[in-house]
């Protein structure tokens, strides 16, 4: 018979509020096992963890019960608490009285009669606890970044610096990301390029980390530690390793009307290309699509000018099959589509642009050398309107946009405002706003400068309609401060859409079995505490990727999940969770019903000889699962027909008894 | 019928939820009448959100309103100020009296020109 110990936590007024503790610990006095209860206002305090820690030595528990928060906040607590007091951790049963009960309960009764229930089904499990011991494994001293932007570039960098190897698989011919497109940065307006092209070239110089360009992740297996993962690197129809990058090629290419996809199709590039002139690697790719060779056999132009002889039409995407003991997300985002804002006629008039658009009509590497003019007509515009919000906060139900705020916005567009003021006076600028939301360090400074300095009209309320007619574009928009209805002729409208996770990030989210939220954004293990890491263990967030994020933000982001990855990757073995499926061979009739229904692959068959009663040796199959791999969800337990599967920790039996006690 | 009645009445004829606007206004921004009126669409909105409602029902631009639907497409917050602007025509109507029309009188005046939808949209306007 177990000897268990009952600690009510109040949770100050969070669990006290909604629960009679003093209630709970009595009455839970009372129940089959349990030597001691008692109540009191913190128990994850230093004094509270005392309590428990006294209580083991002189009560000689041998099993405890806290009644407190979920146990995702504090099992791990109270476990290092027990086994302090000599306790195997695997005794200790959390009872979650809190987001459970105490939070979704608005009266007393009712809130202590469900504590009550919750902490008798906790001491019934108890009493069939046995005491666990975790395993080792090994950690694989190698990170996996996934993205090659600002995100990724810095995580790598940080991770690199701490003397571990690094990969980075970017699906672009380049790394760089969005970043690289842009043209100035808020809110000190150093240029992108000045910035961010330096430590594209540390990346690509640093001895730890390997760039996988033009790749992509194909499948992962393992667990933290020991991630396998398989890599495409597409066929780009160059030897990467000997292409100079002289651009020979690409200047002889007769190919020269494929949408250029860096300036977002406002100019052409060729079939074989590079995508900037910085590019890191600098290493032409051919566009399968589009060269005439790759399609029909008929050019070969690029082969016979290179004169280092990179150029091999044959290649074929190539498998690549390593091992890492972390890896980090960070894909990033995308502007949505404009194609169903059709009032603000973004197809129909070539004027009418996306903000990222503007940034490259505004780059001096950019289709216009950096020079602002009218995509239609390349005339210098005079009056430019920007609106804000286009495709952000919208309702949830709406069939185009986004419910949340992509944050960003604002902040490039009083940059651009400003920037076009600064360099084009004669232009009138309009930005339509619900609200300027600019928290941050000087960024509130940054746009007010953008209306007191530099005259920015800034104009609270939004444009209801744009249309085109001849050269202009009739912009019809309201203005809630003074009471009217806008109309104005604009030569330029730019659109400042929401931002969505890019389109890779689902695929990716469901190979990791990573978590996202409705947006698809990659979900943290902790909203507040526990920002870079997802609730996969080993699995790490960085950038865009698990919300809107700005330079700044994304930067600091990608150095505390680089932290997080070198805080794994330091330790030699990590400890196992022992709470794994069992199977007892006696029983398993060798169906296979578990291993298909694992997610993990930790389950296989082998064929095992028994000896049975008369003697005889009969060979029978049977499951065996590999602890390392196993991380208890359990799913075997329940596919057994048998019942031959069990789950250390949660057996059958414990949960039988889980149910009894709250149906008694 | 006190104001606060008025108030939930128009909200639940119209089904629409005023609190769900931003206060962006793209629906006066987009409105093509907005000169004519006195109170513009995203005023609509917020009267009958803060219950100042018989000013609303008094006033002329109801009945400017076109029916164009142009904010009800156009509002990113799913808002529907146009239903709002209906419902509210739709009190006035029924102030004025009791029943107009009954089930028992639609085949005395029924032609075989009436759309159907009229007949159905008289019913809203004149049933309480």
């Amino acid at each position: 018979m177990q000897r268990i110990g009952v600690f009510v936590c109040w949770c100050g007024s969070n669990i006290a509020g909604t629960v009679d503790v003093h209630a709970v610990a009595e009455a839970l006095k009372t129940e089959p096992g349990v030597v001691f209860s008692t109540d009191y206002q913190y128990m994850c305090s230093q004094a509270g963890q005392n309590i428990i820690k006294d209580a083991i030595r002189d009560y000689r528990l041998t099993g405890v019960v806290v009644c407190s928060c979920s146990p995702r906040m504090h099992e791990v607590t109270f476990r290092k608490t027990a086994s302090q007091a000599g306790l195997n951790p695997y005794m200790v049963e959390i009872a979650n009285i809190r987001e459970q009960c105490s939070w979704v309960h608005k009266d007393v009764p009712t809130g202590t009669e469900k504590a009550i229930i919750l902490g008798r089904a906790a001491v019934a499990k108890v009493n069939l606890n046995a005491p666990l011991t975790p395993g080792e494994s090994l950690v694989i001293k190698r990170a996996l970044v996934i993205g090659g932007g600002i995100a990724g570039i810095q995580t790598a960098l940080d991770i690199a610096d701490a003397g571990f190897p690094v990969d980075i698989v970017e699906k672009q011919p380049t790394i760089g990301g969005k970043m690289a497109q842009l043209d100035k940065t808020f809110p000190t307006l150093d240029c992108a390029a000045c910035i961010l092209t330096p430590k594209m070239v540390d990346a690509a110089q640093n001895e730890n980390i390997r760039i996988l360009s033009y790749s992509e992740v194909e499948k992962v297996g393992g667990f933290v530690g020991n991630f396998e993962v398989t890599i495409r690197k597409k066929a780009r129809y160059v030897k990467e390793d000997i292409c100079t990058g002289c651009g020979a090629c690409v200047e002889k290419c007769p190919m020269k009307k494929v949408p250029n996809e860096f300036n977002l199709g406002m100019d052409n590039r060729r079939a074989v290309y590079i995508p900037f002139a910085q590019a890191v690697p600098k290493v032409a790719t051919i566009d399968p699509n589009y060269c005439n060779m790759l399609k029909n056999g008929k050019c070969g132009l690029c082969a016979r000018v290179c004169t280092a002889g990179a150029i091999d039409y044959t290649q074929k995407d190539e498998l690549i099959t390593e091992k890492y003991g972390a890896i980090v997300v960070a894909t990033g985002y995308n502007p949505i589509s404009l194609d169903k804002f059709d009032e603000f006629a973004y197809n129909q008039s070539k004027d009418v642009i996306s903000s990222l658009e503007f940034e490259r009509l505004t780059n001096a590497a950019g289709p216009t050398a950096g020079k602002l003019v009218r995509p239609s007509d390349g005339k210098h515009p005079h009056t430019i309107v920007f609106v804000q919000c286009v495709g952000s906060r919208c309702d949830a139900c709406a069939e185009k946009g986004k419910e949340y705020c992509s944050k960003i916005c604002c902040m490039y567009t009083a940059k651009h405002a400003m920037l076009t003021r600064d360099k084009y006076p004669d232009t009138e600028v309009y930005v339509f706003y619900i609200d300027v939301r600019t928290p941050g360090k000087n960024f509130d400074e940054f746009y007010r400068r953008a209306v007191e300095e530099y005259g920015v009209h800034y104009v609270k309320g939004m444009v209801g309609k744009v249309s085109p007619e001849g050269d202009t574009l009739k912009v019809q928009a309201s203005d809630l401060i003074s009471g009217k209805q806008l109309h104005i002729d604009a030569d330029l409208v730019v659109l400042a859409a929401a931002i969505e996770p890019d389109a890779s990030a689902r695929p990716l989210a469901t190979m990791l079995t990573a978590s996202m939220d409705t947006n698809d954004f990659f979900t943290e293990a902790h909203p507040k505490l526990r920002p870079v890491e997802s609730p996969t263990a080993g699995v790490f967030l960085s950038g865009a990727c698990q919300g809107p994020k700005d330079i700044p933000e994304t930067v600091s982001q990608a150095g505390a999940a680089a932290s997080k990855v070198i805080g794994l990757l330091v330790k030699d073995k990590l400890t196992t969770n022992p709470c794994v499926a069992q199977s007892n061979e006696l029983m398993c009739n060798g169906c296979s019903s578990c291993e298909l229904v694992c997610p993990y692959g930790a389950i296989t068959y082998i064929d095992k000889e028994f000896r049975m009663p008369d003697r005889s040796i009969q060979i029978r199959r049977v499951a065996q699962v590999n602890p390392a791999v196993c991380q208890g969800c359990g799913a075997c337990t329940v596919a057994c027909p048998s019942g031959a599967m069990d789950l250390n920790g949660f057996k059958s039996e414990q949960i039988i008894a889980e149910v009894d006690a709250i149906c008694r | 019928m006190n104001n606060r009645q008025k108030q939930e009445e128009i909200l639940r004829i119209s089904g629409v939820n005023a609190r769900k606007c931003m206060k962006c206004g793209k629906c006066s921004a987009t409105c093509p009448a907005y000169d004519e009126m006195e109170y513009h669409p995203h005023e609509f909105v917020y009267m009958v959100e803060t219950g100042d409602i018989d000013r609303l029902m008094a006033s002329q631009s109801l009945y400017k309103c076109l029916s164009c639907f142009a904010c009800v497409d156009r509002c990113p917050r799913g808002v529907q100020p146009f239903k709002l602007i209906e419902a509210v025509r739709l009190m006035n109507i029924r102030k004025q009296g009791n029943n107009h029309m009954t089930a028992n009188d639609i085949p005395s005046i029924l032609d075989d020109d009436m759309p159907q939808q009229a007949i159905v949209s008289a019913f809203r306007k004149y049933t309480k």
